[in-house]
This record gives C-alpha cells, structure tokens and sequence, in this order.
C-alpha cells in the first residue's frame, strides 16, 4: 500500500477509544471525517498564540491571524489547481457555498425560460437552492438520469443540455454510489451550449486529486470537515469574471469599500462575498489538513481508496442476501459504499453495527430522490478514508452477520 | 438468539417480542374500502406507513398495518393493532397517550393497559429510534382526527 495506515493513524487521537466496549471503526467518512492531531493542534494554537479579527487591526496579533488566513486561501486555491487565491471565496460549507451561486449568481443572471440541469443522484444541498430559485425565476429543471449501474445515462446528457441550458449543476461524486461522473465531457457541452457548470466538489476534493482549470468547471464547492478539517468552513471556487460580476450574497462589514448612508460600494472579490467575521480560527487550523493531504500525496489517497472500496465489495458480496448500489468496477468509484441486507432494515443494521464498534450511516443520505430512483427507503453506507484499513471490514462483516441473524426469522434445526 | 452482543441496553431495544411481530407482523394485509386510510412519513429516515381503519358503534372495529419501516416502527405498529381493535376510540387515544409518555421517560412503571407495548419500553432510552416507535401512533390520531373530521386520507410527518 502507498499509505502507511499503521503508521497514519497514530495521528488521529479519535481512532484511539473504543465504542460499546469495542475498538471504533469509523465507516461514515462521507459525512464528516476525523482529525490528525495537526489540525487539532492549529486550532489549539490560534486561539491560544494569534487569535484576533483580521483585515482590520492594525497590530501583531491582527497581522498574524490576517497573513495566516490569507495564506490558507493562497493554499486551497494551490490545492485544486486554481490560478490565483481571488478565485477562493471562504464559505461555512458545501451548502453555503451552493446558495451562494443560487443567489449572488443565479438570480442576477438568470431569467424566467432558462433551465438548469441536474442529475437525479444530487445531495439535496444541491437540489434545494435550485428548486427556490426556479419558483422564483421561472427556470425549468432537468434531471440525468441514471442506468443500473449507477452511471448517468449518456444519451440524457445529450438531451438535457441544450440551447435552453444556462447552469449545469452536479456532483462530482455521488455520496452514495460513490460513481465518480465524467464532469469534464459534461462541461464541454455546457460550454459549447453557452451554459456554465457548477461542481458539487463535497466527495470528489477529499478523495480525488482535482485540478478546476483541467475540469474546466466554472464553480467548485466543498466542505473543510470532509477533507480532515474542522467544521464551520466551505470554499467556493468561481472563475474571476463571474466573480466579479456577481452580486454580494450577505452584505455589511467588511464586504464593503465605502458605506454611505443610502448607499454602499462593494470590496474586491474574494472579500465582497464574505460579510462580517469569518470563521479565522478554523480556515486557520484548515491550513493544516491541506498540508496533511498534500504530503500524503492525492493521487496515493485515491489509490488507497480503490484498495479499500475493492476489498469492502468483495467482502460484502460474499454476504448472503447483500445488495450493493452503484458502479460495479472500482476505477470508477469512490471510498464509497451503498448496500442493504435483506429482511433488514438500515437503521436496525447501523445499531447492530454501532453496539460492535462499527460506524456506518443508515438513512437517504440526503438523496431522497435517488433513494426513490432505487425504490428503497434507505440504504446502510460505508465510507472510507486514509486511516481506514482492509482488516477494519472483518468487525463490518461481523457486525452484519450478527445482524441478519438477529432479525431473520430463525431456522429451526430441532435441537 | 443473537450472540456476541453483549450490552444489556442492546438486549433491551431487541427484544424477542420485537423480533418477532417484525418478523410476523400482525394484520398486515391492508383492509378493503376502509374508511379512513392514514399515511405516517418520517422524513429522517424516510419510512412509509399506512394505516386502515374501520370503525363501527364509536370503536375501531378494524386496522391494518402496512409499509416499509425498521424493526422498531414495524413492532409498534403491529402490536398496536392486536392492542387497538374492538376498542372505543376513547380508549384508543388513552392508550396512545400513556404509549408517548412512555416514550419520553425510560425509567416510569408501566402501565398495565399497554399490554405488550411494554417490550418497546428500551426504545426510550435511544432517542434517535424513539420517532420509529411513536409514527404508528402518531399516524393513527391523526387517522381518529380525520374520522372526527369527516374527511378520508391523511398524511402525517414526524
Ligand atoms: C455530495 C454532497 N454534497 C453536499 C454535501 C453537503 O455538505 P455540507 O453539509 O458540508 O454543506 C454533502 C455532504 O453532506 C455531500 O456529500
């Protein structure tokens, strides 16, 4: 393996305690992930050596903190390829960053018989923002669908984005099939159609190496919690002309130039989009996960991945009565997987799971519609990361062994 | 019986009366031409629930339970059925009642007239479930509302 996990997971104090008496698995690394003790330490640090509101004191302690979150936006736009910090707007998350476009974007810039395109395999910070906007506006939604294989529908691509197109908004992986879409041939026909595409980066940034400018994608959202970083911080990434264009999402301090009292000018891009205090400590200590992943190397965290989603597969598939959603074939999936056990509820399997240790997460996944697309209610979902090992699975496979033993009807054997 | 679980909490949630009505549930097979047929959704977990309901001289004279829903919410809602038919629906909501009381505090005696629903009495103490056990009941005063009402099909959303 390119990742030394043994070695790695020393650095994750959380990896250390036990659940129900059992040692924590940590399976639900598409919800939230967890912290080295690098970035634990960053907060620790800016709080207790630097902590002071930025971009306007005009002391040490104010020059420190503003260098060193300036210096963190340098970092993220370095770390998905952009070409210059402007381009990084610091938001509270995925979600944020999303309404961002919906409102200092869309309603600017969109009129009523304009459509935007989705897929039906969208998280629903990705739906949402889009459905107010088009009651609002008078736009039309389309949606991709998906085959069997959890792919979206090549022809549907075709028909969808057309003349009409003026947004094409999807995700670059899907958090519950793990498909990892062809996001830069759907870009070129957003182009050629005129229209621009926004990527919902929330799974593809911590787990895929992801360049903005090879993708050619107009916006790219995520979220700093899901890349081994703290709560409280997105990023939206935009291309500097519609930056500039846009209209300011949240307004009053420091998103401004001059305020007069009947009226105001905007700050420069990136800053005309964050009004008031930004959360500095935890952009701050989300320096460090940067410099975490990138030591690690993003293509080795991707390798890593494929190991562990093809070993997770192929042990689950053994068990009887499993059925798996999304792509069949590794190479085009994410540390990401989506099952159910037959006669068993998610929910029921997420507590047997839990009282061994194991953490998975059970539900929609904030996909109704794709839950709905598969005609079930829920799904039980294993989600992988760095510190994640092929020998965490055997406490998985237990856990679902026992839980099919608990809730299928017992077979009497006339002992 | 499952092995290897060894918390005593564990046991409590799954008790064998559980397992075995969502196994077997009871009055599964959705009564025709009820009159009046009640949805329950929880939006959290996005389990269906349908209840039918005839009533007759003041009670509920019949009630099918169907849907796709967990261990938990599937128990609930068949045990209430074998507890809830033939009785006036003034009962009917007293039970309901004393069921979500026992919902919200794990450690109060039981009472007696909850009859078998007193094997969902572990489901207090992990809240994220509760809501599972509570949607058959909550559907069906909303099912007696709609009856008092004299309309036909509602939805509920815990
Ligand atoms: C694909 C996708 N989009 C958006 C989100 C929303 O992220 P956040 O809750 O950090 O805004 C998530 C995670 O929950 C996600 O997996």
């Amino acid at each position: 393996m390119t990742i030394d996990t043994m070695r790695l997971r020393e650095d994750f104090p959380i990896l250390k305690r036990e659940v129900h008496g059992k040692p924590l698995v940590y399976l639900d690394n598409a919800a939230t992930t967890q912290k080295p003790q690098a970035v634990i330490d960053a907060l620790v640090e800016y709080y207790s050596s630097y902590n002071a509101n930025i971009h306007r004191g005009i002391h040490a302690l104010a020059e420190e903190a503003t260098g060193k979150y300036e210096a963190t936006r340098q970092k993220v736009a370095d770390f998905i390829g952009a070409p210059d910090a402007s381009n990084i707007v610091f938001t509270r998350n995925t979600t944020e960053s999303i309404n961002l476009v919906a409102q200092a974007w869309g309603r600017k810039s969109l009129s009523a018989g304009g459509e935007i395109v989705l897929s039906t395999m969208e998280h629903h910070s990705n739906l949402v923002p889009w459905q107010i906007l088009a009651k609002e506006k008078g736009l039309t939604l389309r949606f991709i669908d998906i085959d069997d294989d959890g792919q979206l529908i090549a022809a549907d691509i075709e028909r969808c984005i057309g003349e009409k197109t003026k947004l094409v908004a999807i995700t670059h992986m899907s958090n519950v099939l793990g498909t990892i879409n062809p996001v830069r041939e759907i870009a070129d026909r957003a182009h050629q159609h005129g229209a621009l595409i926004l990527l919902d980066g929330a799974q593809s940034v911590p787990h895929l190496p992801v360049d903005v400018q090879e993708l050619d994608c107009d916006f790219l959202a995520f979220s700093a919690h899901k890349m081994l970083g703290p709560t409280g911080v997105g990023v939206l990434y935009a291309r500097n002309e519609l930056l500039e264009e846009m209209n300011p999402f949240m307004s009053g301090g420091e998103m401004i130039r001059r305020v007069q009292l009947e009226e105001s000018t905007w700050n420069d891009v990136p800053w005309k989009f964050e009004a008031g205090t930004p959360n500095i400590g935890d952009v701050c200590a989300f320096s460090a996960s940067l410099d975490y992943l990138t030591d690690l190397g993003m293509e080795n965290v991707r390798a890593h991945e494929i190991e562990l989603v093809q070993e997770a597969v192929r042990r689950l598939a053994n068990v009887p009565g499993i059925t798996i959603y999304g792509p069949e074939s590794a190479a085009g999936k994410g540390g990401v997987v989506a099952f159910n056990l037959e006669d068993v509820h998610p929910h029921d399997l997420g507590t047997v799971l839990d009282h061994h240790g194991v953490a998975i997460r059970a539900g929609h996944h904030c996909a109704q519609p794709l839950m709905k697309r598969l005609d079930v209610v829920a799904t039980g979902r294993a989600s992988f990361y760095v510190y994640n090992e092929p020998t965490e699975f055997d406490a998985l496979i237990e856990g679902i062994e026992a839980a099919a033993r608990l809730f299928r009807a017992p077979v009497h054997t006339g002992a | 019986m499952p092995q290897s679980i060894p918390e005593p909490e564990f046991d409590e949630l799954y008790r064998e009366l559980i397992l075995d009505h969502y196994r077997s549930p009871r009055h599964n097979e959705p009564l025709v031409d009820a009159d009046v047929v009640a949805e329950g959704y929880n939006p959290l977990c996005g389990d269906e629930i349908e209840l039918r309901i005839d009533f007759k001289n003041g009670s509920v004279s019949d009630l099918s339970f169907g849907g796709r829903g967990c261990s938990i919410s599937r128990a609930s809602g068949s045990i209430m059925t074998d507890l809830v038919i033939g009785k006036p629906v003034a009962d009917v909501r007293k039970l309901s009642e004393l069921f979500n009381k026992m919902m919200t505090d794990p450690e109060a005696e039981v009472p007696e007239e909850l009859g078998d629903l007193e094997a969902l009495q572990g489901v207090a103490k992990f809240p994220v479930r509760v809501k599972c056990a509570t949607l058959a009941w909550h559907t069906l005063e909303d099912g007696l509302k709609q009856r008092e009402e004299g309309g036909h099909a509602v939805r509920h959303e815990e």
